[in-house]
């Protein structure tokens, strides 16, 4: 696992039916290109987070791929409309196998 | 004519963006509830100098100034998650955390408002950098940490957010003024081949342009400063590296004596101001 990776989601507690929703999303990772050199010359492998994505109540809300060109740190903010009380849940996948969950529930 | 008139309507244009550089009126609340004293009267000691003492906050972008004032937006707040951590981390030949003594992190609100702080039993002024050093080194048996760099720099933005709206209470009589005033003489010293004292730029020209950035009064109350620029936190000392580097003079090294003077009387012009750090800045 690379080190220092902390996933974290900010949604409201609680939204009205059909309400749109601002969630913030950013994990903290340090998205190695795979481009650079170490100080020996020696290529840096390459590690990101490849894929990110968003489910509620197990219907996709976004996915998205991810690409070396992306920085340290990335950060999503989307929106999504909220149909019923349940749980976001989000993922990360790790270019080393790794997944990252992280779940809100929100209150209609 | 016509060139006359064009050349006329661009002075017209132009004329409001040159006073477009200076403090903005806007308010700082962190997280909806968190306010911050962004603009202070002057401390007592900078009478005839400055009238009003302004956070570098109010000379930024209201793009970055939004990311200052919501913790999930401010990626400083990733390095103080970091810290959390390393906080309730056992280290050293002693087998202590940070959390063995002090408790929880929150239990040090206020301290980062009053560093640099004279230290009777060693007889030296200290910047809180110096202070950790010398727990790790001598209550947990641990290596030192290296000033400014990563380990040290998270930590002191630890002790930054816990202590926000609180506001900086630097000492600068007793014990301390001898340096105070070393540090002071350090601002108004001219160094380098372009010949630039702080107060230069600093005192004389905050909110004029420097190319194509606005002038602050470079008050520290908001470090450890994250930088869009570089996209980590930065220390003072490495930011008054910096600057000296910029008047193109051999610089001091953070950690120096010549940086803490300059720290303890650059902290205590923006006594009165909250402290904000981790501040996100350009």
């Amino acid at each position: 696992m690379a080190s220092g990776v902390k996933p974290r989601v900010k949604v409201p507690k609680k939204a009205a039916a059909g309400d749109v929703i601002t969630i913030k999303s950013l994990i903290s990772h340090k998205m190695e290109s795979g481009q650079r050199k170490d100080g020996s010359g020696n290529l840096i492998p390459r590690s990101i987070i490849n894929r990110f994505t968003c489910d509620f109540n197990g219907q996709n809300v976004i996915d998205v791929t991810l690409e070396p060109a992306i920085s340290t740190n990335p950060y999503f903010e989307f929106e999504a409309q909220v149909p019923e009380a349940g749980e976001f849940k989000f993922t990360w996948y790790d270019d080393d196998g790794d997944v990252y969950e992280e779940t809100k529930s929100i209150a209609v | 004519m016509k060139f006359k008139a064009l050349t006329a309507a661009v002075a017209l244009f132009a004329a409001p963006m040159a006073f477009a550089g200076g403090a903005d009126d806007d308010n700082l609340v962190i997280n909806g509830d968190l306010e911050i004293t962004t603009k202070a009267a002057a401390p007592q000691h900078l009478d005839g100098v400055l009238d009003e003492v302004i956070s570098g906050w109010h000379f930024r972008s209201d793009e970055t100034q939004a990311l200052e004032m919501d913790d999930f937006d401010n990626p400083g707040m990733i390095f103080v998650d970091q810290a959390v951590d390393q906080w309730n981390t056992a280290e050293g030949s002693e087998g202590k955390s940070c959390a063995d003594c002090h408790g929880a992190p929150e239990d040090m609100a206020g301290v980062k408002a009053v560093y640099p702080k004279w230290n009777e039993a060693a007889g030296e002024v200290r910047t809180l950098q110096m202070q950790m050093n010398d727990c790790r080194t001598n209550r947990m048996g641990a290596d030192a940490w290296k000033y400014d760099a990563g380990d040290a720099i998270n930590m002191v933005a630890l002790m930054s957010s816990v202590s926000r709206g609180m506001p900086v209470n630097v000492a600068t009589d007793g014990p301390a003024a001898e340096l105070w005033q070393k540090g002071k003489d350090l601002y108004y010293t001219r160094t380098g081949q372009l010949e630039l004292s702080c107060a230069n730029c600093h005192e004389d020209n905050y909110g004029n342009y420097i190319r194509a950035d606005h002038l602050s009064q470079g008050q520290i109350n908001g470090f450890p400063a994250y930088r869009l620029k570089n996209a980590k936190l930065n220390g003072v000392h490495s930011r008054f590296k910096g600057c000296v580097r910029d008047t193109r003079a051999e610089t001091y090294s953070p950690g120096s004596e010549e940086f803490i003077a300059l720290e303890l009387y650059v902290a205590s012009r923006g006594n009165g101001l909250s402290v904000e750090g981790p501040s996100v800045r350009n």
